[in-house]
């Protein structure tokens, strides 16, 4: 077999699907791989895509996918789905809206779950971007979860960052309440046709304009029918403006800078926690502090301060 | 329905049976199980008195058969009048091979025949085209154009037998090619008569053969309820189907609930089209499931008449006609085992008979070998005969509605009509059923449900015979119908020969006004049969109609 | 390491009877493994371009109609085309026993009929996935 990071490079699907797994999986292989793949990276795009269960996203990213493969782009989708807390294991489901597009070769969808991490992403989510933009994708768009919750952490990854709404209920005004306004980039009210979409509308438009009050930047809101195609050139027009707007102000780099950040940081905490809690030599230490704190001897804060001592001498 | 000093009585009794009598006995020797759940996880308790339905008042809520709310029966003499249509579900290879098994049926006495289209057929697809590979005949009967139909009916009086279509997507353009059938003999189309499914809603919900998006579905069917009731008035132009919604794991709540939902939903569509409900009410009818719990089963079928009658009075109905609900049962697809496929024969009996003690218009019993493969002749003359023993032996037939005032049926009619209340509640704060279908909100409950039965088979708290408990390690023996290895070929060259022969022209004219229509706002029926009447394809003149409403996906609900 | 076992859960064909199918799925998600579902009428070159950028260890097909002579051999005869042996591909519906092993033959390795407990299907699956 020929080396896998080469086969990325070369934009083998089967290596970009294998490389994937192997950082999935924390495989031992994986850093080594993904530092060569790093060296290649920086040319995509990439576009979070948030917003309220039912909204119609992975449909949404579907049509998108499809005009920017009618632009002669190449697409990487990343669908995140939550991991049940109590088997480990999780039903990935956006796959069933995208499956009209997945024998085009130019676009490749890869499902996750989110395996423990919070905040709508995957904690793998970081290197499968990297393997997409080192396998020559061109543009990246990232599905979180969507389960209504503020799932802020998009922002670290996504160039342009999308929240998607519905009209009626008033599920989604809610969530832009409980922290989706300000990590938008884009708003969009798919489902156009639904009633309460004017309502919804001017729901949203007022409260951007309190936004724009309190001197900040007047976030974009767009119309889709996302089933009927309708408004996604629109939306493709406005991520690009956005996108140059990053560019010429220099925010991308910034933007790049922050996802990095953040990447390293998690490396940083996914290793101690495992060098802590999984690996043998603590593991009994471990133990026997739970015990003290259980019998009383000792309280929490002086069992970390004893482990956090022991890790950093 | 008693008096308050007599119920009180019952009640005092009641209490005294239960401390002297019934709990030391569990004490001494403990129940078989801790609760009594039955399908829809209801509990049962250990005896049902006057005082369980003291509120129910009898001519309000039970009253007679032939009268509203129906509970009882919708004709005053029931099963003495007329006994049930034995109608068997049948179709499979060639319109040929189905053909002769239509003129068994009829010899052993069935009264009433019941197409099985393949999955091509139902998804509108002509056999030749590339998704209808491995799938031609398996599970009916391909009928890609009015000639296919034309040989299915061949020989048998379409003006004197009565004749069931289980279509739903392509319900316009099947029932097209069995009206132009009837046209082409001669026969007025107001003596033929009949059932197509034509139910789209339920495929949303549970059985998945669906096509164009709701909206336009709806459209489709309401032109079918006007077409019908203007030119076919015999027949049924739908069949509101809970079969599917239960066979998708359901429990008997889910299916009363969501099947009448449907229900209300497509005279509310019609309604707004500004058909009068007492022109097409008439010619709605229903299809049920039958499954393992008897008395459930029978509580089902009751409380259904019920809630359709009131609902109806409710939504402006005023003939009795509007008001009474028709339907077909069948037994359950999904309780057969493929382990000791012999005990499906009793099964299947006790299912069929709850259907009857229910008052169904009419019945198809399953086939002990349906977990296997398609039945049998001879599985499924077994199964035509269970119901004619049930209708000539038993005697259950001599009443109407014999089991109506058992105080524990009586109870769960009344707790089932409840539990349906609550769901239409749900349904409405959904936004209604379209929407609820679009948020998965029956696919989910479904699906709990369904897995919750599956865990509770696994776990040993269910007991299913020959599966899970009383098993045998023997090889099966039943012999498997064979079907015609040529009849793909026969079918797709048929196919060729009539894309060869017929008028392109005209029917290019044809399909080109069906698209038309299909835009605005016009009926599409007529220009359906000018297009089968031209030999248009199923696929052809489905195509167009696609081309205009687009097609539906799911949503992804487990 | 943590491998976790991905399954692909695919409905080839026309029917549309998922009971089955996304009660296996639930049990498997429940069973700790990954568990991607493709939605209804997939053909096999859907199925193959999914398994390939899922990276899954497992294939199960369910199919109700009796197309799965035809549909299944299709999918394995794709998988050896594409050198996708080493996933373990495992079938369910309504298949009759004398298919079983010339289904096997074809590649389909478990066939779980009617009355098979969602534990013979993890058990299966954990013991005959090859990777």
């Amino acid at each position: 077999m020929t080396d896998l990071a080469e086969r990325v490079l070369e934009g083998d699907p089967r290596a970009i699907a294998r490389m994937i797994t192997l950082v999935e999986n924390n495989s031992d292989e994986a850093p080594e791989l993904m530092s060569r793949l790093h060296k290649k990276t920086g040319r995509a795009q990439v576009i979070g895509v948030t917003g309220v269960m039912g909204a119609g996203k992975s449909t949404l990213i579907t049509e998108l996918a499809l005009e920017y493969r009618r632009a002669g782009k190449t697409v990487g989708i990343v669908a995140i789905d939550p991991t049940s807390p109590f088997s480990g294991g999780a039903l990935l489901g956006d796959r069933i809206r995208m499956m009209e597009v997945s024998t085009d070769p130019g676009i490749f969808i890869r499902s996750m779950g989110t395996r423990g991490m919070l905040g709508g992403l995957s904690g793998a989510v970081f290197d499968v971007v990297e393997i997409f933009d080192a396998a020559g994708k061109e543009i990246v768009i990232i599905e979180t979860v969507g389960v209504g919750q503020a799932e802020v952490d998009i922002i670290k990854i996504a160039d342009t960052t999308m929240v998607v709404l519905v009209p009626g209920l008033g599920d989604s005004i809610q969530a832009i309440k409980a922290g989706l306004m300000e990590i938008a980039d884009i708003f969009v009210i798919n489902k156009s046709d639904r009633p309460g979409f004017d309502l919804t509308m001017a729901e949203l438009e007022s409260l951007v304009e309190l936004n724009v009050q309190a001197g900040r930047k007047r976030t974009p809101i767009l119309g889709t029918n996302a089933k009927e195609r309708g408004g996604i050139k629109e939306l493709v027009e406005e991520i690009k403006k956005h996108y140059n707007e990053l560019v010429s102000s220099g925010k991308l780099d910034d933007h790049r800078r922050m996802r990095y950040e953040t990447e390293l940081v998690e490396i940083v905490r996914k290793r101690l926690m495992n060098l802590i809690f999984d690996e043998a030599v603590f593991k009994d230490k471990v133990d026997s502090l739970v015990n003290k704190i259980e019998k009383k001897e000792m309280g929490p804060y002086a069992a970390a301060q004893e482990i956090l001592s022991r890790v950093l001498k | 329905m008693y008096d308050e000093k007599k119920l009180k009585e019952i009640a005092k009794r009641k209490k005294e049976w239960e401390t002297t009598c019934y709990n030391p006995l569990k004490e001494r020797s403990p129940e078989r199980m801790e609760r009594f759940q039955n399908l829809s996880w209801t509990e049962i308790g250990p005896l049902y008195t006057p005082v369980d339905i003291k509120d129910i008042d009898h001519s309000r809520d039970i009253g007679f058969p032939g009268e509203y709310p129906f509970l009882r029966g919708i004709h005053s003499t029931m099963h003495r009048g007329r006994l049930w249509t034995m109608r068997q579900f049948a179709g499979f290879g060639t319109a040929e091979e189905t053909n002769e098994r239509y003129k068994y049926l009829l010899a052993h006495g069935e009264t009433g025949l019941s197409v099985a289209f393949d999955y091509p057929t139902l998804y509108g697809y002509d056999t030749d085209h590339p998704l209808s590979r491995g799938e031609f005949g398996k599970c009916g009967v391909a009928i890609s154009s009015l000639k296919d139909m034309e040989i299915l009916f061949k020989d048998i009086p379409v003006d004197r037998i009565t004749t069931s279509m289980t279509i739903n997507g392509p319900a316009p353009i099947v029932w097209a090619f069995y009206i132009a059938n009837a046209d082409k003999q001669n026969i007025p189309r107001s003596q033929i008569g009949g059932t197509i499914q034509n139910d789209v809603l339920k495929e949303y919900i549970a059985q998945k053969s669906f096509i164009f998006p709701p909206e336009p579905s709806m459209r489709l069917t309401v032109d079918t309820f006007e077409f019908g009731f203007r030119e076919v008035p015999r027949w049924n132009t739908i069949s509101i189907s809970g079969y599917h919604i239960r066979e998708a794991g359901s429990t008997a709540v889910q299916e009363l609930a969501f099947t009448l939902a449907d229900g209300f939903e497509y005279v509310r569509a019609a309604v707004a089209r500004g058909l009068d409900i007492d022109a097409f009410a008439p010619r709605l009818s229903f299809f049920f499931n039958a499954h393992n719990d008897f008395f459930e089963e029978i509580a089902k079928y009751r409380a259904a008449r019920r809630i359709w009658a009131r609902g109806m009075k409710e939504l402006g109905a005023k003939k009795p006609r509007s008001l009474l609900m028709r339907f077909h049962t069948q037994t359950a697809g999904v309780s057969l085992t493929a382990q000791q496929p012999e005990i499906n024969l009793v099964r299947v009996a006790i299912q069929a008979l709850a259907a009857v003690l229910g008052g169904t218009q009419s019945l198809h019993t399953n086939s002990m070998d349906e977990a296997l493969a398609l039945p049998s002749e001879k599985a499924v003359r077994l199964a035509l005969r269970t119901q004619q023993i049930i209708a000539e032996e038993t005697g259950v037939t001599y009443t109407a509605d014999p089991l109506g005032g058992s105080y524990y049926l009586e109870w769960l009619t009344d707790r089932m009509e409840e539990e349906s209340l609550n769901y239409f509640d749900r349904i409405e704060r959904l936004g209604g059923v379209i929407p609820a279908i679009e948020k998965g909100f029956f696919q989910r409950e479904i699906a709990e449900a369904s897995y919750r039965f599956q865990q509770e088979v696994e776990n040993g708290k269910r007991t299913i015979v020959g599966v899970n408990k009383y098993q045998m390690d023997e090889p099966v023996e039943i012999p498997l119908l064979v079907m015609d290895e040529k009849g793909e070929e026969v079918q797709i060259n048929r196919l060729k020969k009539l894309r060869r022969d017929r008028d392109q022209g005209k029917l290019d004219r044809a399909l080109k006004a069906l698209g038309k229509a299909a835009k605005g706002e016009e009926n599409t029926m007529p220009y359906i049969l000018d297009c089968v009447h031209a030999y248009g394809t199923l696929g052809e003149i489905c195509g167009v109609l696609r081309e205009v409403f687009g097609e539906y996906k799911e949503p992804a609900i487990f | 390491m943590d491998k976790k076992i991905r399954v692909l859960v695919a409905k080839p064909g026309l029917d549309g009877h998922d009971r089955g199918a996304k009660i296996v799925a639930r049990a498997l998600r429940d069973a700790g493994m990954e568990v991607i579902y493709t939605g209804l009428h997939q053909t096999p070159d859907m199925i193959i371009q999914t398994a390939i950028q899922e990276d899954v260890d497992v294939i199960g097909l369910s199919l109700l109609s009796g197309a799965h002579m035809t549909l299944f051999r299709d999918i394995t005869d794709k998988l050896r085309e594409n050198d996708m042996e080493d996933i373990l591909v495992v079938g369910g519906g309504i298949i009759p026993e004398e298919d079983v092993p010339r289904l096997n033959e074809a590649g389909v390795r478990g066939i779980f009929g009617p009355g098979a407990t969602l534990d013979d299907i993890i058990r299966f699956i954990k013991e005959n996935v090859k990777r």
